[in-house]
């Protein structure tokens, strides 16, 4: 729609007005009209280049010498390359294992979150399921009042003795009501004869699941797999109440604990903080920051299409 | 249901025999797609474990638990920890930081996707739409450990920022530790993050719009003002309106996963809203019993504000959430 609407007034600015000849008879574009556009394109490159530009600033500035950084004020691209700090962090083994750990309970977080989201949406999207509305219900209902932060930490820590365990960090949030109502509409929408046909040449629902389901919505289970990885690659704040030893803690929480606590601490000048950590000089902080950044800004140009889909298969149902 | 009317004029003995075989019908019903059920064994487990055992866990908000001694025998106290909280003066500094920071993210926060996506529109030119779209979405996939770095190291002592008012105001702003600035830099921190992505459901909305009202209305006259008064915000008044209502159901959540990474000592007479509250003297500080109450309150409100602005929603003719 987009598209045709596109082709009815395409008109550019490239310092002018242009006027394209299959604009719709009748339809100047006023001045008003003109200095509009100007404004816009202005306000919203504006807008991207304010997100943008912290991002490259500590690109840019995480290979300059820390001599640069001292001394030089506000620049955004360096005088003199180096490759110091990212020398620096990677001969400790921390941020390594960090990054493996993150990798690990990434992984290992979206598989179990992809299985039990599948397992579960698939049998609700069954009408003909008997006790089908009150298990929905209790999903629905567990959507709007949860029992807070301190029973669910509760319940984890005490009640099932996870802390300390990656477990606590991977099965807590095992399924999210919100995409697992989605994807159980999806499948809701796959054509019922495919399973019926599949049923017929003796397939149980277990083995339609795999075989004939599960194929015809990988676009679907591909996006909510990225939202689920996102969500535990960023996450800190689990593994931060649950876990105990820090040679398990994922990359966001020794990032927070190199940036965060230690330039809290430094600025409260309370050295007795257990958490004081000395700190680390600028072009380390930023290099951490950017290995930290880095796997989601790879990855994201080429997933973005998947994640807008997700968020509008979520809006068309709202 | 057929079959209770009709045993109510039944023999006992058919009334049995019926209700067996609806036990059977049941059961059968079950067996037949056994496979769905035992599909659903984690999932179900799952919200048991995780969603509602935390809801009965709850009643430790009424009692003074101990952890050794479990909930079930630990002493109920009634609504003693209510009561306790709000003879502490500090409750309406709470709550006050909590309405404060979340009326003015609704405010300020809440309109902004949707100017954006507006403005995103109107541009014609493809290429530019996707590569800045494409910019804009960027951030909500940064972590908030990361903004929050990210802003340490360029509003701290020394950062780019700090350095640039220094020169140009003429002397230094403590951005991270200004109780006065610390309102501003979450909320700022927010629309940095969340506004580009949050265009993208008011955008879908836009697509739906019927392109023959504006040539209609271009025919009629209506310039481009009025164009975007008469139909392109109509088209996403609902949207606005569904946003609106799930926005203020969650109007006592400060996001404490963003706030517990700006709080210092320096700022906690503004940055202590009642999530903060809640995992300072409960996660780390052991209260669990107190800080369950206060929770349950949040919960309370957030439900309660849900469905007020669900009804207004309804009244003012929009489908609202539910």
């Amino acid at each position: 729609m987009a598209k045709k609407r596109q082709g009815a007034f395409t008109a550019q600015i490239n310092g002018k007005t242009v006027v394209i000849s299959n604009a719709p008879v009748g339809v100047y574009r006023t001045v008003g009209s003109v200095i509009f556009d100007c404004i816009n394109y202005a306000v919203i490159t504006l807008a991207a280049i304010t997100t943008v530009l912290p991002i490259l600033y500590i690109i840019f500035n995480s290979f300059a010498t820390e001599f640069e950084l001292q001394t030089r004020s506000m620049f955004l691209i360096p005088h003199t390359w180096s490759t110091d700090a990212y020398i620096y962090i990677f001969a400790s083994n921390k941020l390594i294992r960090a990054f493996g750990n993150s990798v690990f309970i990434t992984v290992c977080g979206t598989l179990i979150n992809l299985f039990c989201t599948v397992t579960m949406a698939y049998p609700l999207s069954k009408k003909y399921l008997k006790m089908r509305k009150p298990i929905l219900n209790i999903v629905i209902f567990s959507m709007f009042f949860s029992g807070g932060m301190i029973p669910g930490y509760i319940v984890v820590s005490s009640w099932l003795g996870m802390s300390g365990t990656y477990w606590a960090l991977l099965i807590p949030g095992a399924i999210s009501a919100y995409n697992m109502m989605i994807v159980k509409n999806f499948f809701q929408g796959i054509p019922q004869e495919l399973e019926e046909s599949a049923n017929l040449d003796g397939c149980n629902d277990l083995m339609t699941l795999v075989r004939i389901v599960l194929p015809l919505s990988l676009p679907v289970l591909a996006t909510f797999g990225l939202f689920y990885a996102v969500g535990h690659w960023n996450s800190y704040f689990s593994a931060m109440i649950y876990l105990t030893d820090d040679k398990m803690y994922p990359l966001q929480l020794i990032l927070r604990q190199i940036i965060i606590t230690a330039e809290a601490s430094a600025s409260d000048m309370t050295l007795m903080d257990p958490d004081f950590v000395e700190p680390p000089k600028e072009s380390i902080k930023m290099a951490v920051i950017v290995v930290a950044t880095v796997p989601i800004m790879c990855v994201y140009p080429f997933l973005q299409k998947y994640f807008v889909k997700g968020v509008m298969v979520g809006a068309l149902k709202g | 249901m057929t079959v209770n009317a009709r045993s109510e004029t039944s023999m006992p003995v058919t009334r049995k025999i019926e209700s067996q075989n609806s036990v059977k019908r049941f059961v059968v019903a079950i067996m037949r797609n056994k496979w769905l059920y035992i599909m659903m064994i984690p999932g179900l487990v799952y919200f048991l474990v995780f969603k509602y055992l935390p809801m009965w866990g709850l009643i430790i908000g009424f009692e003074n638990y101990a952890p050794y001694t479990g909930p079930l025998k630990s002493p109920f106290q009634g609504l003693e920890w209510f009561r306790f909280f709000f003879s502490t003066p500090m409750w309406l500094n709470y709550l006050g930081n909590t309405l404060i920071l979340s009326f003015m993210s609704i405010i300020l926060t809440f309109p902004a996707p949707i100017i954006l996506a507006l403005m995103l529109n109107e541009i014609r030119n493809m290429l530019f739409k996707k590569i800045t779209q494409t910019l804009l979405y960027m951030p909500h996939f940064i972590s908030i450990v990361i903004v929050v770095s990210i802003t340490y190291v360029i509003f701290g002592a020394g950062g780019i920022i700090y350095k640039l008012t220094e020169n140009i105001v003429g002397h230094s702003i403590d951005y991270l530790g200004d109780p006065g600035v610390f309102r501003w830099m979450i909320v700022g921190q927010s629309i940095w993050k969340e506004t580009g992505w949050g265009t993208i459901i008011f955008l879908a909305a836009l697509t739906n719009v019927d392109t023959q009202l504006y040539e209609a209305s271009m025919i009629d006259g209506a310039n481009r003002a009025q164009r975007l008064w008469h139909i392109t915000l109509p088209a996403i008044r609902s949207t606005i309106v569904l946003m609106l209502v799930l926005r203020m159901g969650s109007v006592l959540d400060t996001g404490y996963e963003h706030l517990i990474l700006m709080s210092n000592s320096l700022n906690r007479t503004v940055s202590l809203t009642l999530d903060v509250f809640v995992y300072q003297n409960g996660i780390k500080g052991g209260l669990y019993s107190y800080t369950t109450a206060v929770g349950l309150m949040k919960s309370i409100v957030s439900v309660l504000m849900v469905v007020t602005s669900n009804k207004i929603a309804h009244a003012l003719g929009e489908e609202g959430l539910y």
